[in-house]
């Protein structure tokens, strides 16, 4: 498939370097900034619900302090969400704004009250109002450090030669939260390789089950392409064979570029930005790249 | 095989929020539900076959192959294997030829594991084509293949039947109640639609109030005030609203709501009835485990018994627009189900997994709609509260524990069974009234809940104290805590995650290896104390009360039993688990040496 070749750009054509440099970076050809990654349209059936939502509870603003910073936010809005609008980052692998939170990689998780929440999952409320969120603290933190070596161990995850090496949210993380060696114990699981579909690429080694695909990847009749399959450590990223093998390629591109690790790869294309230039390279997570 | 299918399908109206009720009849019909079946579901239901493929691999006794004409599965619980699991399953395997977990070479018998099916005070036990068999013996299990052999019907090969309701018409079952012990509320005597005919007089304020006067807590566990939680659901404005019942009793050691089912399943009709009254519910759903398969067509006659006394369908007692009914939905072995968001999501033909909240489900439950959901216990209690008034019922038991509590007690006594206490009675006592002697520990609210040792029996039944769901599983001397009882329950825990929340999906695995490591002597000290740590975050991050409390078996242990632990660990920073003579096995087995270790 000539991964390796192409991640380091030797056999694309011009075209598809320009169409990548698009969408993978797009400020990157211009000027050395933060990369912020294309906005993903959602699917309707997922902004319904939302907007339904939100229209409930939409009205007044909430002020509140996060690690004593003020902040301001809109009532019903989730406290990720609105932590991100006000510059404060709470990390996550599963969220994505206006998409129906899954609340599963449980990082995002915060205290108040004496309580610890998940962020994408606790929506703002009148109650709220002059509360005080802790986020980055020593605890906090511990925790969601091991999250990522849980997540680390749980698969096989092999940096050096992952296409997404420098984009991965989970490698970004891991260098976030130091971590040097896991405190857990290597899995190394057999986990089975998606090929056979024209467009793109399913590598559940480097699946950390987010969800992100099983929520908005749908074909034109609204028909689930990847769900989950078996329950448990037994849980994995299942494809829909036939709809994966029609699949566009516009929807395949997507799929890659909301998956936050190298699970999803779009095939026959390469990578124009070698790593060591990509995004997490030129500013850690959490810093200046939010979400 | 495709036109029963089509049957199937359209039986259940092409409604794909039905699908656990189209997978569960192709599952009884076919002896499993293959890809073919999946993907003319799929067709037929306008969706992707990974969507339905998601639901058929997330219960346990869904089956992509056939699991045998005769599928055996043995009870796996803590009980089962203190009565002898291991010597009847060793029968099977010789009778049958065919290991655990498979099918026979002839397609003939499949044996395979299950979690605790209910049956805590009949051990062994085990599920064979849905039928109980309990007490098993490796002398039974002979005639039992022999059954098999000669092509009998699974009915055929119950003799003897259970006492109560079990041996009637409709159930015929060898399942014991066991029912040591009847108490003032759950057991009492009782006559149906006594507190029906006094609820149409009363309007839903009146209702609640008499509700919340009782003092009644949630009986799954969890006790959260039942008045509460109806006057939340009452309050929504949302005109289609749902009644549930959560007969999902799925923790180990649990066999409560399996008895009330057998014996006063009208008591828990008529509380729904109560609660769709009060809430403005028209339609009511009974979740019921997959184990408890027997009892349904004995429950749908209770059902049919009430249309026709006028106590459920139109116009309830007499009351003009007071229209309710309800309706069985089956699970498919899941023990995270039983939590009640995880249960909405079962009922609407989705994978069991616990919902993020808010919304709460009396805000947005079944369908979206606000729905009031119960445990068994709980429903049955209101019908009494609703007959002899709130003041009664929170007279019985104490301050802050209203009413009687009906206990699942099993393991090493004499007297197993349902016996129902008031709130307030200590360990002691509960192990006096049931014959317990040389006792070890005391596995109080299964699971999930707690492990405690002999100092802590004068502690109290109650919410304020030890608060349970009625597990009491005892354990005695000659049991080996941490391998017999603590990694059984961790090997539930792995099985039975839904394995959404990352810590509960990975961190349980790793919590049960290391504790693996200890019961075989390699752990350090230190590596007990990590344990602590990693615990700590199963409690903190994960998602659901499974989720949160799945680290119990290992955290409460170290916390009760800390010297079991210390006997198997070393002070030293590390212990090597490198063996010569296992390592060279393989090696050795193939060339066809002994090893030499003297080198």
């Amino acid at each position: 498939m000539g991964f390796f070749s192409s991640l380091f750009g030797k056999k694309q054509k011009p075209e598809e370097v320009k169409q990548e440099a698009k969408h993978e970076a797009p400020k990157q050809e211009v000027k050395r900034e933060p990369i912020v990654e294309k906005k993903v349209e959602t699917p309707v059936v997922e902004t319904k619900k939302v907007e339904e939502i939100k229209k409930e509870n939409m009205s007044d603003t909430i002020k509140f302090k996060i690690d004593g910073k003020e902040c301001v936010g809109k009532n019903g809005q989730s406290i990720l969400d609105a932590a991100i609008e006000n510059g404060v980052y709470i990390p996550s692998l599963c969220h994505m704004k206006d998409v129906i939170p899954a609340g599963s990689c449980r990082i995002c998780q915060i205290k108040m009250n004496g309580r610890t929440m998940a962020a994408c999952t606790t929506p703002l409320t009148c109650d709220c109002n002059n509360l005080e969120i802790e986020n980055d603290t020593p605890e906090i933190n511990e925790v969601r450090k091991a999250i990522v070596e849980v997540l680390f161990v749980e698969g096989n995850h092999f940096c050096p030669s992952c296409e997404k090496s420098g984009c991965c949210e989970l490698q970004a993380l891991g260098y976030k939260y130091a971590m040097l060696v896991p405190r857990f114990q290597y899995a190394f699981p057999q986990r089975e390789i998606f090929a056979a579909s024209p467009n793109l690429m399913l590598d559940r080694n480097r699946c950390i089950l987010c969800k992100k695909c099983v929520r908005i990847i749908k074909d034109e009749k609204g028909r689930s392409v990847f769900a989950l399959k078996n329950r448990g450590h037994k849980l994995e990223i299942n494809i829909d064979v036939d709809l994966a093998k029609t699949l566009s390629p516009a929807i395949a591109q997507k799929a890659m570029e909301i998956c936050p690790v190298g699970a999803i790869i779009k095939k026959e294309k390469g990578f124009a930005v070698p790593i060591g230039s990509r995004k997490f390279d030129l500013k850690p997570i959490g810093i200046g790249n939010l979400n | 095989m495709k036109a029963t299918l089509q049957t199937i399908i359209e039986k259940h109206q092409k409604d794909a929020t039905r699908l656990m009720d189209i997978l569960l009849d192709i599952q009884a019909e076919h002896g499993s539900v293959n890809d073919e079946a999946i993907a003319l579901v799929a067709s037929q239901l306008g969706i992707s076959k990974v969507d339905v493929e998601q639901t058929r691999s997330f219960y346990h006794f869904f089956t992509k192959e056939s699991a045998g004409k005769y599928t055996v599965y043995m009870n796996d619980s803590v009980v089962a294997n203190m009565k002898g699991k291991a010597e009847v399953v060793k029968a099977f395997e010789k009778e049958a030829n065919c290991k655990l977990g498979s099918v026979s070479a002839d397609g003939l018998i499949g044996l395979f594991n299950t979690a605790c099916i209910g049956m805590s005070d009949q051990e062994p036990a085990a599920l064979i084509n849905g039928k109980v068999f309990t007490n098993l013996t490796p002398a039974k299990v002979k005639e039992i293949v022999a059954g098999f052999k000669a092509d009998k019907c699974v009915k055929e090969m119950i003799t003897e039947y259970g006492d109560g309701q079990n041996s009637s018409e409709l159930i015929k079952s060898m399942v014991k109640n066991n029912l040591m012990k009847k108490g003032a509320v759950t057991f009492s005597e009782y006559k149906t639609g006594t507190a029906l005919r006094k609820v149409v007089e009363m309007n839903a304020d009146q209702i609640v109030a008499e509700v919340k006067t009782s003092g009644i807590r949630g009986r799954g566990g969890a006790g959260f005030p039942t008045g509460l939680k109806w006057d939340f659901c009452r309050k929504e404005a949302e005109p289609v609203k749902y009644v549930m019942c959560n007969a999902d009793e799925g923790e180990p050691g649990t066999f409560k709501d399996r008895v009330i089912l057998t014996e006063v399943p009208a008591l828990v009709f008529e509380g729904m009835t109560v609660a769709g009254y009060t809430i403005g519910a028209k339609q009511g759903i009974l979740y019921l485990r997959h184990e408890y398969k027997y009892l349904v067509k004995y429950l749908d006659k209770v059902l049919e018994d009430l249309r026709t006394q006028n106590l459920l369908g139109k116009n309830i007692a007499g009351k003009q627009g007071f229209d309710f009914d309800i309706r069985i939905q089956l699970g498919a072995g899941a023990y995270v189900c039983g939590e009640e968001s995880a249960l909405i999501e079962s009922c609407e033909g989705k994978r069991g997994e616990p919902r993020n909240r808010p919304p709460f489900p009396v805000q947005k439950g079944y369908m979206n709609k606000p729905t009031v959901i119960n445990n068994v216990e709980t429903l049955a209690h209101i019908t009494k509260i609703i007959e002899k008034g709130g003041a009664w019922y929170k007279g019985i038991g104490t301050k802050e524990s209203a009413g009687t509590k009906l206990l699942s007690i099993s393991g090493d006594c004499e007297k197993p069974g349902v016996y129902e206490i008031e709130w307030g009675m200590t360990i002691q006592q509960m192990l006096d009234m049931v014959g317990a002697k040389d006792v070890q520990a005391v596995q109080v609210a299964g699971p999930s809940g707690t492990c405690i040792n002999p100092k802590q029996f004068g502690r109290a039944i109650a919410y304020e104290d030890l608060a349970t769901g009625g597990a009491m599983t005892i354990i005695g001397n000659q049991r080996n805590l941490l391998k017999d009882v603590v990694h059984n329950y961790m090997d539930f825990f792995v099985d039975e995650s839904c394995g959404s929340c990352v810590p509960c999906r990975a961190l349980s695995v790793l919590m049960k290896e290391r504790l693996e490591k200890v019961i075989n002597g390699h752990a350090t000290k230190n590596e007990v104390n990590e344990l602590v740590e990693w615990g700590s975050f199963m409690k903190l991050a994960n998602r659901c009360g499974l989720g949160q409390t799945a680290s119990n078996p290992i955290i409460t242990t170290i916390q009760n039993f800390r010297e079991k632990y210390d006997a198997l660990t070393k002070d030293t920073d590390y212990v090597s688990e490198f063996n010569m003579e296992t390592a060279v096995a393989a090696s050795c087995a193939v060339v066809g040496r002994k090893p030499n270790l003297e080198h």
